[in-house]
């Protein structure tokens, strides 16, 4: 391998950051918006996030990139390939972080809310000035975990034509008709990604561990 | 409607396809399981061979799986070892998930009270024994959720071998959509059959809280 093929690596390894890095941060948001829709408890409404979030949970994120990004179309919608990549491993995480966030409201204490309550707090100050800082302390570690999940599971972009960072291999070993390195050089590059999220869900852990005694 | 005749039409290309992911993934996580149990038989004592497995168990847990079905799809015949699609990707789920099957006992091994291990070797228990009879059972029924969790996730990476060109559902999924160019209803099949599988799953998992609970290990 040369540095030519180094370059196209590091490229590979920039487009699987950016689209898992865009899905990351509104599947996020996205989920504590569920989560808040959820808790609100509308009749109908309930039952559809349910459903949405049992069938996010079973789906393969290949077979759910592949059918966003083939059958958009039908419907009238014109995707291009990062924009179905990104849709899809959006829906995919939300539904993984609306549970996550759920659960950090479920074990959230009354007392704190019945002593904002009594301090004149309207619920929305509440909300933002007592949960929310809470919640992200306690449901952080979590969420990072879902993060490396999401890396891991981003190679299946791959298959409606991304040049991620499993992909570039192939790439690589069509001119040197070598697959070998290009392919350990990728993992080399995954465990790098995924081991630094690993040691921020050690610390986010640490530090709700902290808020908890 | 015509689509979804067509699709009638095309149903053995879905079953075999179903046949197929059911087979990879039940013959795969039933070797991964076992081999698992191994793994953590292996880490009881403090040696070279332990250390080495938890550096591979570890390296394992910052790949995604999809770069161990390449390495042994396109990368090992470099050096000669040629597999078919079936093998490596069988392969590669058996590794893998044994690495996060042995983690997750491995885990519930660390705080497991040493009082049970203690007696029974002072009734005479050898190492494997004890290990079969007294450890495994407890571990497994106490890490039954986490087990379960690895299972669906297990069921997901199956779809990922679509892309070493395996025939299961998801490229069952992809051959009648360009065939016929019905994409949405061919996947819409695919993913509620994907669903049902893990609902089946969940049930029977479901059931063995209510074993587990029956023995006094759970609460359901």
């Amino acid at each position: 391998m040369n540095g030519q093929a180094w370059l196209l690596l590091l490229e590979g390894a920039w487009t699987t950051l950016w689209i898992s890095g865009t899905a990351i941060a509104i599947g996020v948001i996205f989920g504590l918006g569920i989560a808040l829709v959820r808790m609100a408890r509308i009749p109908f409404v309930d039952q559809l996030l349910v459903l949405y979030i049992s069938l996010a949970r079973a789906t393969p994120l290949v077979t759910f990139v592949l059918f966003l990004f083939l059958s958009a179309p039908t419907f009238g919608i014109n995707m291009n390939r990062n924009t179905a990549a990104i849709v899809a491993m959006t829906l995919n995480t939300a539904a993984f972080n609306a549970e996550i966030w759920r659960a950090a409201f479920l074990s959230f204490s009354r007392e704190q809310k019945e002593a904002a309550l009594a301090c004149g707090m309207t619920s929305r100050v509440f909300f933002r000035r007592i949960m929310l800082p809470q919640m992200i302390s306690s449901s952080l570690p979590g969420l990072v975990n879902e993060m490396s999940f999401l890396i891991k599971g981003s190679p299946a972009i791959a298959v409606i034509g991304i040049v991620d960072l499993t992909r570039v291999t192939n790439r690589i070993s069509a001119v040197t008709y070598e697959p070998l390195p290009p392919i350990l050089a990728a993992a080399l590059l995954y465990m790098l990604i995924i081991s630094i999220l690993l040691k921020l869900q050690a610390m986010a852990e640490k530090k709700a561990n902290r808020l908890a005694m | 409607m015509t689509e979804w005749s067509i699709l009638w039409d095309a149903r053995e290309i879905f079953f075999n396809g179903l046949i197929a992911t059911l087979g990879l993934f039940s013959l795969s996580i039933i070797c991964a399981f076992v081999l698992g149990c191994v793994l953590v038989y292996q880490l009881e004592d403090d040696s070279v061979l332990s250390k080495a497995l938890r550096l591979l168990i570890n390296l394992m847990r910052t790949l995604p799986f999809l770069i161990l079905a390449y390495l042994l799809y396109y990368g090992l015949p470099q050096l000669g070892l040629r597999m078919s699609a079936w093998t490596a990707g069988l392969l590669a789920l058996i590794v893998y998930h044994a690495a996060y099957f042995a983690e997750i006992l491995r885990g519930c091994r660390l705080i497991m009270p040493e009082g049970y291990v203690e007696a029974a070797k002072a009734h005479g228990f050898t190492p494997l024994r004890l290990y079969l009879r007294i450890v495994l059972p407890q571990l497994v029924i106490k890490t039954r959720p986490l087990l379960g969790n690895q299972l669906i996730i297990a069921l997901k990476d199956t779809a990922f071998l679509t892309i070493i060109t395996l025939q299961e559902l998801t490229a069952a999924a992809n051959s009648v959509q360009s065939t016929y160019f019905i994409p949405t209803q061919a996947f819409v099949v695919v993913i509620v059959l994907y669903w049902l599988i893990s609902i089946c799953l969940e049930l029977a998992l479901k059931r063995a809280a209510r074993f587990g609970a029956k023995r006094g290990f759970d609460y359901v």
